[in-house]
């Protein structure tokens, strides 16, 4: 295998005992996806991982827009601490990369200022009257389904690769920027090179496209994209990185922040209703998945379980190229067996 | 189309590797100063003229620096070849020659 510059660099991974915190916005626009990466993780990989039932926002949006003070974000995510210390853990696992984010830039600064620390844990005892303790563990979904990658493909039904020609699925990953691009020693492989994606498509039999803009912001970017005004500079940077990677002719885009994945699915619909412009030949715009959907995928759960269908690029092209039976009369089955209501279909981007 | 209360940003980068710079080397060769530029402002500061209309000789030499000649023609009309430019400079860049021979080469009146 080629030496590279990311495999000299790996952060530490716990190998078992989690305890896990969803995203605010993830249940939303990929509701399987936590529960995809707690099935993987307690049925295929037989760890320990807790779904505490009284969590809550890390406040990580209204903190990058400057709504939420400093001092506050720290008092609800000591609070946090302090639940997954109560329930008896010391690996932290936040679901979302914004999350992530702010964890690791709290501990940080609680370790370069102990006062701040200990003015943390005052005010989280008088606004709650508990303690907490900082995790030794702090890691994000992604590391930990990219350190078992091997483990889980032992068990995966399907591939990555194109069943009509044999080829590798040619993949692009994008990594949020709030994994690596603000403490780069907390991402695998840094922030010039993370692998934590690229790692999983190379094990499960696909193709990495490395396109120009490869490393850059989808457009999130919080303030951005929450004035409505603001929203043609939060979309241009999508439109520049699907700009960039047109000519490589993805088959899908894999990405681990809920932010980014969210981005570049909508924008797609945006741009074609704005441009009449799609990234693919047949007008059908390029998948977005997150990568517990691409694991859960290729592990052979329902996609509709997964939430495939909830997407605005919808991904039956992409299930046929790999070979993933689906049921089509079941695509918007509630769990309760009714037909829920079908959405309205975009103008110009065909579903 | 569907109006979602907002366009497009266009970006702002320019990609020098598709900028046809025969124009500003043609500049340079009669003005040789103009290299010296250090993005100062001091032109535009006390320019007379954009204390009356939006005028700025300081995004003139940076638009024919990055050889973005369309956006010129009307800005450089604006300019009234007082001097006083040339005056406060302190690279000592002869500003009001370059003026002149920008029109001069991008054939404005």
């Amino acid at each position: 295998m080629t030496k590279r510059f990311w495999n000299e660099y790996q952060k530490e991974i716990a190998d078992d005992h989690f305890f896990y915190e969803r995203s605010c916005i993830r249940q939303t626009f990929f509701p399987g996806s936590e529960n995809a990466f707690l099935r993987m993780m307690r049925e295929v990989l037989h760890k320990d991982i807790r779904d505490e039932e009284n969590q809550h926002t890390c406040t990580g949006i209204g903190y990058h827009s400057d709504i939420v003070p400093l001092e506050t974000t720290m008092t609800v995510v000591a609070r946090l601490f302090a639940l997954m210390t109560e329930a008896g853990y010391t690996n932290y696992v936040p679901s979302c990369v914004t999350s992530f984010g702010i964890f690791t830039e709290m501990v940080e600064m609680w370790k370069n200022d102990p006062e701040l620390l200990a003015k943390t844990r005052e005010n989280l005892k008088k606004a709650t009257g508990r303690e907490f303790e900082i995790p030794t563990n702090l890691v994000h979904p992604s590391d930990i389904i990219y350190k078992f990658r091997e483990e889980l493909k032992q068990h995966m039904k399907y591939q990555l690769v194109n069943r009509f020609t044999g080829k590798p699925l040619r993949v692009v990953e994008h990594v949020g920027c709030h994994y690596a691009k603000i403490f780069p020693e907390k991402g695998i492989g840094k922030s010039e090179f993370p692998y934590v994606l690229a790692g999983m498509i190379e094990s499960w039999g696909g193709e990495v496209v490395d396109y120009p803009e490869r490393r850059h912001c989808c457009g999130f970017g919080f303030r951005h994209y929450l004035l409505q005004e603001n929203r043609g500079y939060s979309i241009a940077n999508s439109k520049k990185k699907f700009d960039s990677m047109e000519p490589y002719e993805p088959d899908f885009i894999v990405s681990n922040c809920p932010g980014c994945s969210m981005f570049m699915d909508k924008w797609q619909y945006t741009i074609a209703e704005m441009e009449n412009k799609t990234y693919d030949h047949d007008g059908y715009g390029i998948p977005v998945l997150t990568y517990e959907e691409m694991a859960g995928l290729l592990l052979g759960y329902d996609p509709w379980e997964l939430g495939l269908q909830i997407h605005q690029v919808q991904s039956e092209k992409l299930m046929d190229k790999i070979g993933i039976k689906y049921d089509p009369d079941a695509k918007y089955r509630g769990v309760n067996g009714k037909i829920l209501p079908t959405p309205n279909k975009p103008t110009f981007l065909k579903q | 189309m569907i109006n979602f209360g907002y366009t497009i940003a266009t970006t702002r980068v320019v990609n020098i590797d598709n900028c046809d710079f025969e124009k500003l080397h043609e500049l340079e060769a009669l003005v040789p100063s103009f290299k010296r530029c250090m993005n100062c402002g001091a032109c535009t500061a006390t320019c007379s003229a954009q204390q009356f209309i939006p005028f700025n000789i300081r995004k003139i030499k940076s638009l024919f620096q990055e050889a973005q000649y369309d956006k010129l023609s009307k800005e450089l009309e604006k300019c009234m070849l007082c001097g006083k430019c040339t005056l406060v400079c302190p690279r000592g860049i002869s500003l009001r020659p370059a003026i002149m021979n920008m029109r001069k080469i991008l054939s404005v009146k």
